[in-house]
């Protein structure tokens, strides 16, 4: 059976195959059967030959360059963000600086101004208190003045008054010295 | 009705191609089944897009490539990646061929010794040549494990020289019967399905449920063992070819 060629028990193959009956197909266990061995070791190598080539000549380098590429897009857009972030890091610390550096300046010229305000504040200060000074010191002289025509308007009264004083008592008018000395005596008591 | 779980199994000529001797050399459903295998590889690894966001059939091209790539990477170091080609030819063709033989009505071409046996033979001799190739006499190392003590080196070298030799009938055995049995058990019990409701009528049809559902949990057992034995055979494969690529461990 098993030195048979193929072509007269296909038949007998194809009946068994419809009635699934084991007696069909020969008997025997079909891994078994060394008859069907130079067949399918004939296509197996013919198919293992052709996949290895086609395995080795078109699909691995076409599915490896497809994965490659793929790794370098990805590479290439990481290192891009990467350069891109570096960027904005560097253009973020420029704007620090210059903020810094804005608001150590709008400081500065705050102060300034101030100092300047305050300067020009204690001056006109001083020019007023110097006015009102001034002012203050011609009142008391003034006063002092009107103060000293009194006074000396009182003295007169009063050596008119004593002088007429005693020449009502004594009938006799003084002697106009005597009276300004005794005057001057008590005002000055 | 008679369950026939080898019938799967059979070679079923469908045309003479030539004859070697007296070897008539078919191509068989089992040829077909190579070709299909090829076709779809070929497809799923070309015939996809190639944008730089894949979608999903190009995802899946891709996952293939750097499955297997890490695969060699991590078991025969990056030397490892001269014999890609071949590592993914075995893992696809293999994984595909599996996975198209879960679908009813195909045939799964591991499921024959010879077919297994040949990748068994080409990867043991890939591995032969290319490391008395590349470390020559130097490549017998492997052989002698070093940190041994000296008496009971030659049991240990008789020990590592029959396992290396043994390497082609395990690696091919376990693919082949793994898909055997798991195919053979797939059929059995699909077969009780259809037993039960043939004999029993509705009582049958409602105990075939049991079966119905061993079934189908089977089928997504097959489902992994497909790509398991697959990967099995593929970094079983890198591992040989690590003992090539670097002999003294």
């Amino acid at each position: 059976m098993a030195e048979k060629s193929h072509g007269t028990p296909a038949k007998g193959h194809e009946t068994g195959a419809h009635t699934e009956a084991p007696g069909g197909h020969g008997g025997g266990f079909p891994p078994f059967e060394s008859s069907t061995y130079a067949s399918q070791l004939v296509s197996l190598v013919i198919a293992f030959v052709a996949l290895y080539l086609i395995v080795s000549r078109i699909a691995l380098p076409r599915v490896g360059g497809v994965i490659d590429a793929r790794a370098n897009a990805i590479e290439g857009d990481l290192s891009a963000a990467q350069k891109l972030r570096d960027e904005s890091d560097a253009a973020l610390k420029a704007y620090e600086t210059d903020l810094a550096s804005a608001r150590s300046r709008a400081q500065a010229i705050g102060n300034e101004t101030r100092e300047k305000l305050n300067a020009a504040s204690e001056a006109e200060r001083k020019t007023l208190e110097d006015q009102l000074n001034a002012k203050l010191a011609t009142a008391e002289k003034q006063i002092a003045a009107t103060r000293e025509t009194a006074m000396s308007n009182v003295r007169g009264i009063a050596a008119d008054a004593a002088s007429a004083i005693v020449q009502r008592l004594t009938g006799v008018l003084p002697d106009g010295n005597t009276v300004n000395s005794a005057v001057d005596a008590s005002l000055k008591g | 009705m008679k369950i026939d779980p080898i019938h799967q199994f059979n070679i079923e000529p469908l045309f003479t191609i030539g004859h070697i001797g007296n070897q008539t050399i078919a191509f068989t459903n089992s040829s077909l089944y190579m070709f299909i295998a090829v076709a779809v590889i070929s497809i799923l690894m070309i015939g996809t897009g190639r944008q730089l966001v894949p979608g999903r059939m190009q995802s899946v091209a891709e996952i293939s490539y750097e499955f297997v790539a890490s695969t060699i990477r991590s078991t025969a170091g990056s030397e490892g990646m001269k014999f890609f080609p071949l590592i993914f030819s075995l893992f696809m063709l293999i994984c595909v061929s599996n996975l198209i033989g879960i679908i009813p009505y195909t045939f799964t071409i591991s499921s024959h010794i010879i077919v297994t046996a040949t990748l068994a033979l080409l990867v043991f001799f890939t591995v032969l040549i290319y490391g008395l190739y590349k470390n020559g006499l130097k490549f017998f190392k492997i052989f002698v494990p070093s940190g041994v003590p000296i008496y009971i080196l030659p049991l240990v070298m008789f020990i590592e020289i029959l396992s290396f030799f043994l390497r082609p009938v395990s690696h091919s055995v376990r693919l082949f019967a793994n898909m055997l049995a798991g195919h053979i058990a797939l059929k059995v019990f699909a077969g009780f399905v259809a037993m039960l409701g043939a004999s029993l009528g509705a009582l049958g049809w409602a105990g075939g449920m049991l079966p119905l559902a061993l079934t189908v949990a089977l089928t997504a057992l097959e489902l992994l063992v497909a790509f398991l034995q697959a990967y099995v055979f593929a970094i079983l494969t890198c591992i040989y070819l690590n003992d090539a690529i670097h002999p003294g461990h």
